[in-house]
């Protein structure tokens, strides 16, 4: 059943007939295929190297495709997927722990509590083992039993071991894997890789993506790309709040400019708050660091259960190592007996968030609350716990000095990922023929929260086993006749371009006094006090009011020195953030729409006795989507309904 | 925490470049040394003068982007830690801190501290993969590999490609760089197939890209963040004379 033959929702989703755990085998064998001589006449545009970008470049290069890769660092080794520690799930059921295609595919759905897109979830869970056999085929390096077999760990949301990982840095390995693939196809000639470009705008042709245009970053040259498709893997938009895991460099520019072109931005107000982060420290601090989801396998969450006995923590006053058993909350054991410590991540940010506003919270600024590990050393050994964790660790010390061996870990939630994206039908096809998304940057698989280690599952999904086909199937159906017709002297071209160009020079002609970096700083304030861990109507209302006049001072008073046509990192810089000051508008709007709460968007208002987030499935079981109207004008809303025809909706229990 | 900068400024690939000296008062020992760039960096744009450009990305020691040469040493002073992990609470009230560029020939200068390291990917495209096409690979515990095998791959693959190796090579070779992705892949059972060309092309992308030759200095693995050690160095030569035996008799893999 199609889901838009039974509502009014105007776009396609585009979920084939059948059975669910038949759709995309049957999917598969009716799409349309390009024939291997005809491909090198397609040139297929990919902007974003990490999983998602890589992996689709090297598999659609090495079918035959003619392919143009970017990416703004300088080399697509260095995008973010690189920074993944934990690790990557797959459902082998290697573990013989009764795990199976369907759990993984429940797990997903349940915990994204009941808003994202059935039959996608299950081609993603459908495909997981695969990914495994691909990146071992590459060379991975994953953890390893003595026998020689695979090893697996657990992660949040889940009771069986599902979870592949190389040391503390999966991420770092897949990627490299992915990369490896790519440079192949570099080397072969078949991608052409442009490094240190960033893409500043999408190009339509006929209403089909066709091109996109990039700055140069070396020389600042303003440059048109023209194609048969476009591929945005250009990664989350976690930056919008300033302090995030996210790298310096990830924007939400590409999949804005694509909205502004009519793209519809599906969930912007799912993000996630990861549990276990480094506190910050303080004022001149750019970044949140991530201590990977998998130490809380081994990891013992708590707080003083007493107000008194965090003030003395807090004052130095008591070393925690002092505080008995009897005298500590291990909430999430409490309240989650179940899953315990591996509680999903939107429960256990919160469960943190509310022992620190009651005042039970560690760190000099109260916001923080340990990690202890001193049982599972007494239990395994320090050699032990070192073999699993022991480069987390040592960047732990590195950034705060302190030994987590001794001394247990502080921690505090902060933005780590984001649900929501461009919206996507079944093919990772946006409402805009032509333009695919894939990876973090698209909204489907992850509904309202992301199980860990599903996101490089996810990227690597989209690149390696959907993208593939679903591309080839758009190819084929635009007919040769129109391969590589295209060219940047469409018009369109012209446009974007002029309008790229005229941005640029806007920004660079203020000359007020106020930095880029300041202004962002100043917006991650507004968006995570208003738009973060607990939102609530008035707040919304109020960022909803801030936001416009933060804007008004970016565009009167932003102080941007260097020139354009030149290596500029602050004219970079200032894009981004100029974009994040209009994108951080939209994801409030959307906050504010949706009156309930799910997974990672816990709504104050709608909360049970315990504190549990309440859904209201009656009234906004629907993918929110908006489309953008005109500057002037409010962007509108379209609802593509959740239709589950597998799973039925439930409260999400964790207990 | 007061400190004194001097800081390599250079405005593009073909002017040349000198120090500029600054100074910062008010930093916080728990900043990286990146926010204290930062720093130096918003006081520049208030003053009207134009910022220090350095690369960055991750600050979590795993990008490789960040790359600094701080009073000489390839990261600065703490070992195994990349710039942006470095904290300034490891320099004291007053220092005065000298920082520049990755010195390399095959890694041109692009502007203040930014160099090209293009040449590091040419080399992976060379050779630094094991063919596996999309969709054909058998299930991935087909082939077990014993721990220690996958334990010593890992330790080579934990190379992030930041080049701080060649910067400290007083002859600018890239040998540890190479080394690490060479010997995990040919240390794999997955590589074999392809492991005297992989070799054999590797070691010719190098010379071709500008570095230079090894003389045996280590200090390569000295600055190393991630720690990876000569051991890779030799077992790459021994591949290479293996494929250069197996390319002789019109054998090799
Ligand atoms: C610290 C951290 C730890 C994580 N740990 C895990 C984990 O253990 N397990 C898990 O499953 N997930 C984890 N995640 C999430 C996961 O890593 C990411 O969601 C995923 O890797 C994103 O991959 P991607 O390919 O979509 O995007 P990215 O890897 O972010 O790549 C984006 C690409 O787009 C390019 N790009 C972006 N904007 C532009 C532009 N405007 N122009 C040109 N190019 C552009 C970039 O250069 C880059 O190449 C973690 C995330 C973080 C931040
Ligand atoms: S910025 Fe990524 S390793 Fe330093």
């Amino acid at each position: 059943m199609s889901t838009d033959s039974n509502s009014d929702f105007p776009w396609d989703s585009k979920v084939p007939e059948g059975p669910l755990a038949d759709k995309w085998k049957n999917h598969k064998a009716h799409i349309k295929l390009v024939n291997p001589a005809n491909r090198r006449k397609y040139h297929i545009l990919i902007v974003g190297s990490g999983l998602a970008g890589a992996s689709a470049a090297a598999s659609l290069a090495e079918m035959g495709y003619k392919v143009s890769c970017f990416c703004y660092q300088d080399s697509p080794r260095r995008a973010h997927s690189i920074a993944a520690q934990g690790g990557i799930n797959a459902a082998k059921n290697y573990q013989n722990d009764g795990d199976s295609v369907y759990r993984l595919f429940y797990d997903t759905i349940k915990g994204g509590d009941y808003r994202s897109r059935e039959a996608n979830v299950h081609r993603l869970s459908e495909v997981s083992g695969n990914i495994i056999d691909q990146m071992v085929a590459q060379g991975v390096p994953f953890a390893r039993e003595y026998g020689g077999l695979l090893a697996n760990r657990s992660f949040g949301g889940a009771q069986v071991s599902r979870t592949f990982y190389a040391r503390g840095q999966t991420g770092q390995q897949l990627l490299l894997g992915s990369y490896s693939q790519l440079s192949r196809q570099i080397g072969l000639g078949q991608v052409k890789m442009y490094t240190r470009h960033e893409m500043l705008d999408l190009v339509l042709v006929d209403g089909h993506a066709k091109g996109i245009i990039t700055r140069n970053l070396v020389n600042g040259k303003i440059e048109r790309w023209a194609g048969d498709c476009v591929i945005l893997a250009t990664g989350g938009y976690g930056n919008t709040f300033f302090l995030s895991t996210n790298a310096q460099g990830c924007n939400v520019t590409a999949a804005f400019r694509a909205y502004k072109r009519g793209a519809g931005f599906a969930n912007p107000c799912y993000t996630q708050i990861h549990p276990t982060c480094i506190p910050v420290h303080g004022d001149q601090q750019s970044k949140l660091t991530l201590m990977s989801e998998s130490l809380r396998n081994d990891g013992r969450v708590w707080a003083p259960k007493e107000k008194a006995t965090a003030e003395k923590i807090r004052k130095g006053e008591l070393d925690p190592n002092k505080v008995p058993d009897e005298e500590r909350d291990y909430y999430l054991e409490r309240k989650y007996p179940s899953f315990g410590n591996l509680a999903p991540r939107d429960i256990s940010s919160r469960a943190a968030k509310e022992a620190c506003d009651d005042g039970r919270g560690v760190a000099s600024t109260g916001l923080g609350v340990y990690l202890d590990f001193r049982d599972a050393i007494k239990r395994d050994g320090k050699a032990a716990i070192e073999e699993r964790y022991g480069n987390l660790f040592e960047m732990y010390n590195r950034i705060t000095g302190d030994d987590p061996y001794t001394t247990p870990m502080m921690i505090f939630p902060a933005v780590h990922y984001t649900m929501g994206g461009l919206w996507v039908d079944y093919n990772l096809e946006s409402n805009i023929p032509g333009l695919f998304v894939a990876g973090e940057a698209n909204f489907s698989d992850h509904g309202a929260n992301r199980l860990g280690a599903s996101a490089l599952m996810q990227g690597l999904a989209d690149g390696y086993f959907v993208l593939p086909y679903t591309v080839g199937n758009y190819l084929g159906e635009q007919g040769i006749a129109k391969a590589g017709k295209v060219t940047t002297d469409a018009p369109g071209f012209a446009e974007a371009e002029a309008e790229v160009q005229d941005r640029i020079k806007k920004m660079m002609s203020i000359n007020g006094k106020e930095s880029a970096r300041s202004l962002h700083k100043r917006l991650g304030h507004i968006m995570w006090e208003y738009c973060g861990m607990a939102r609530t109507e008035e707040g919304l209302k109020k960022a909803l009011e801030l936001i416009p006049k933060l804007r008004e001072e970016f565009w009167t008073n932003l102080r941007l020195p260097g020139k354009e046509e030149e290596l500029n990192p602050e004219l970079e810089r200032a894009g981004r953030v100029a974009d994040f000051l209009e994108f951080g508008e939209l994801m409030c709007r959307d906050a504010l729409m949706r009156d309930e709460s799910c997974g990672g968007h816990f709504r104050s208002e709608h909360q049970s006795p315990e504190g549990e987030a309440v859904r209201d499935d009656d009234k906004f079981a629907f993918v929110g989507i908006w489309q953008h109207q005109g500057d002037d004008q409010e962007p509108k809303l379209i609802k593509e309904p959740l239709v589950y025809e597998e799973v039925k909706f439930t409260t999400r229990s964790y207990k | 925490m007061k400190l004194n900068l001097r800081v390599w400024r250079q405005q593009s690939h073909e002017s040349p470049g000198g120090f500029g000296d600054y100074t910062l008062s008010d930093v916080s020992e728990d900043s990286s040394f990146l926010e204290m760039l930062d720093i130096l960096n918003e006081e520049l744009i208030e003053k009207g003068e134009e910022p220090v450009a350095f690369d960055h990305d991750c600050r979590e020691g795993i990008c490789g982007m960040c790359s600094l040469i701080i009073n000489g040493n390839a990261h600065g002073p703490e070992t195994a830690t990349t710039v942006c992990q470095l904290h300034m609470r490891h320099f004291s009230d007053g220092d005065t801190i000298t920082i520049e560029p990755w010195r390399a020939r095959a890694f041109p200068v692009i502007k203040d501290l930014i160099v090209d390291r293009t040449a590091f990917d040419n080399i992976v495209q060379a050779g630094g993969f094991i063919t596996a096409r999309t969709g054909s690979a058998p299930d991935a515990n087909e082939i077990p590999i014993p721990k220690p095998i996958a334990d010593k791959a890992m330790d080579a693959a934990a190379c992030i490609g930041c080049g701080a190796c060649v910067a400290a090579c007083p002859n600018g070779a890239a040998m540890l760089f190479t080394s690490a992705k060479c010997s995990q892949l040919n240390m794999l059972p997955q590589g074999q197939g392809e492991k005297d060309n992989r070799v054999l092309k590797m070691v010719a992308a190098m010379d071709d890209n500008g570095f230079g030759n090894c003389t045996n200095y280590g200090e390569c693995q000295a600055v190393c963040p991630k720690e990876i050690t000569l051991d890779f160095i030799a077992k790459m030569n021994r591949d290479y004379a293996t494929a250069k035996i197996h390319k002789f008799f019109g054998a090799a893999s």
